[in-house]
């Protein structure tokens, strides 16, 4: 069982070794759509600080749905799918495989950046770590919930404009949490409450979204 | 064995085939014929459990194999149309990363000396990209030769894009299986020319539904 989930890793980490572009093309959206606001609204530091949140948040969400349709496309294409349907572990565990890869692979770049790009937001060095945690513990959950809108969108068409209207909804509690943690800090107050609330969402996901993105890719290849 | 009773599939509005039955035994090969579109893969994909049929049920050992799963689906072979082969990964990495799915511990020198008996030696180590179509189907067959175990390989036009070299090694391969007393399914538009084996054709074509 754990070899399956180690292989459908290795092997989804060794893909995006070989197309490196696909990879750094996440990671560009994402430092430029935050650095276009700095830009944008001009140097007062005040405006910026109070923003810095929400807009790496909102660029962290809309960056890592940019990889979302092709996280099983591929492998529906070339009927490795059906190799990992028939697979004689279960489904849930390739699946949770194909989950950690792409977190790795789309979401953990943007994580270690990130304090990177706050600064050009003068956030208090204090916040960086705040912003950083916040991002490790919420992008996971990004990557779980997508993961359930690809595998329902799987073989249609358009359905990477369909994939972003039935998960950037759901993506929403998570970004009110995740924003706020850093709103909340910089207010002075305890965030542990925001972290608290994040984790919970993160520890729901991973247990209840592999059960539903395997009953989606079985109903999807049909 | 395998057991077929009273299967029905329906593709959109169009009834493939129904009330079709047939059980299989030990050492037994099915062939499936019949026209382009006449159901031959939907039949393939519904006995390895891809895809629910709209009437009747398949059997394996007696038990269906909607509620054996896993445990089905480790002793069978399915391979599709689609070769089920990464670009951008080597001959040799596809067929261990395949092997593995399947639930076969399968070391690197398994991998290579698969490969050998289907004459891709020299290509083991490269890009999948760079391989014709013919030896991207012979990469994914070579993982046959490391499921000798398996009871039940079920092949979706195995000899298509195949060299007649290739298609006489495949036809050993099946009869030797066979020999062991495993039990095979596919679909073929040639004549299957497999020595001494019992065969079973249905003609989905041929059928009235």
């Amino acid at each position: 069982m754990l070899t399956a989930l180690r292989c459908v890793i290795a092997r989804d980490l060794l893909l995006a070794l070989r197309r490196r572009s696909d990879v750094l093309t996440a990671l560009l959206f994402f430092v430029i759509v935050v650095s276009l606001f700095p830009l944008g609204l001009g140097n007062e530091p005040n405006l910026l600080r109070t923003i810095a949140p929400g807009v790496i948040w909102v660029a962290a969400l809309l960056s890592s749905m940019l990889s979302l349709s092709r996280m099983f496309s591929e492998d529906h294409a070339d009927g490795t799918l059906e190799q990992m349907l028939l697979s004689s572990s279960p489904l849930g565990m390739i699946v949770v495989g194909k989950v950690v890869a792409h977190w790795l692979v789309a979401g953990l770049p943007l994580v270690l950046i990130s304090p990177v790009l706050a600064l050009q937001f003068d956030l208090h060095q204090s916040l960086l770590w705040v912003l950083t945690l916040s991002l490790l513990i919420g992008t996971p959950v990004l990557s779980l919930i997508g993961a359930i809108g690809a595998a329902l969108t799987l073989g249609l068409r358009g359905g990477g404009i369909l994939l972003s209207l039935l998960v950037l909804p759901l993506y929403v509690p998570v970004l009110i949490i995740g924003a706020g943690t850093i709103d909340i800090a910089s207010a002075g107050l305890s965030a542990q409450g925001h972290f608290m609330v994040l984790s919970a969402f993160l520890v729901v996901a991973a247990v209840f979204a592999p059960l539903a993105i395997a009953a989606a890719l079985r109903i999807s290849a049909e | 064995m395998l057991e077929a009773a009273n299967l029905e599939c329906v593709r959109g509005d169009r009834t493939l085939f129904s009330d079709l039955s047939f059980s299989l035994g030990h050492g037994e090969l099915l062939r499936v014929a019949g026209t382009n579109g006449s159901g031959k893969t939907s039949l393939l994909r519904i006995l390895c459990g891809l895809l629910s049929p709209a009437h009747g049920e398949v059997r394996w050992r007696g038990g269906n194999i909607r509620s054996l799963r896993e445990e089905y689906w480790r002793e069978i072979v399915y391979l599709g149309h689609s070769s089920a082969i990464k670009d951008e990964l080597t001959a040799a990495e596809n067929l261990v990363v395949a092997c593995t799915l399947a639930g076969i511990k399968v070391g690197r020198d398994q991998a290579m000396a698969a490969l050998h008996c289907f004459g891709l030696a020299d290509c083991a180590e490269l890009p999948a990209k760079v391989l014709s179509q013919g030896q991207r189907r012979r990469v994914s067959l070579a993982r046959l030769i490391l499921s000798e175990k398996l009871p039940l390989w079920i092949l979706d036009e195995p000899f298509t894009a195949l060299d007649a070299a290739a298609v006489d090694y495949m036809q050993t391969l099946i009869a030797e299986h066979i020999a062991r007393g495993a039990t095979v399914v596919l679909t073929t538009h040639q004549e299957a020319r497999i020595a001494s084996v019992v065969m079973i054709t249905i003609d989905l074509s041929a059928r009235v539904t």
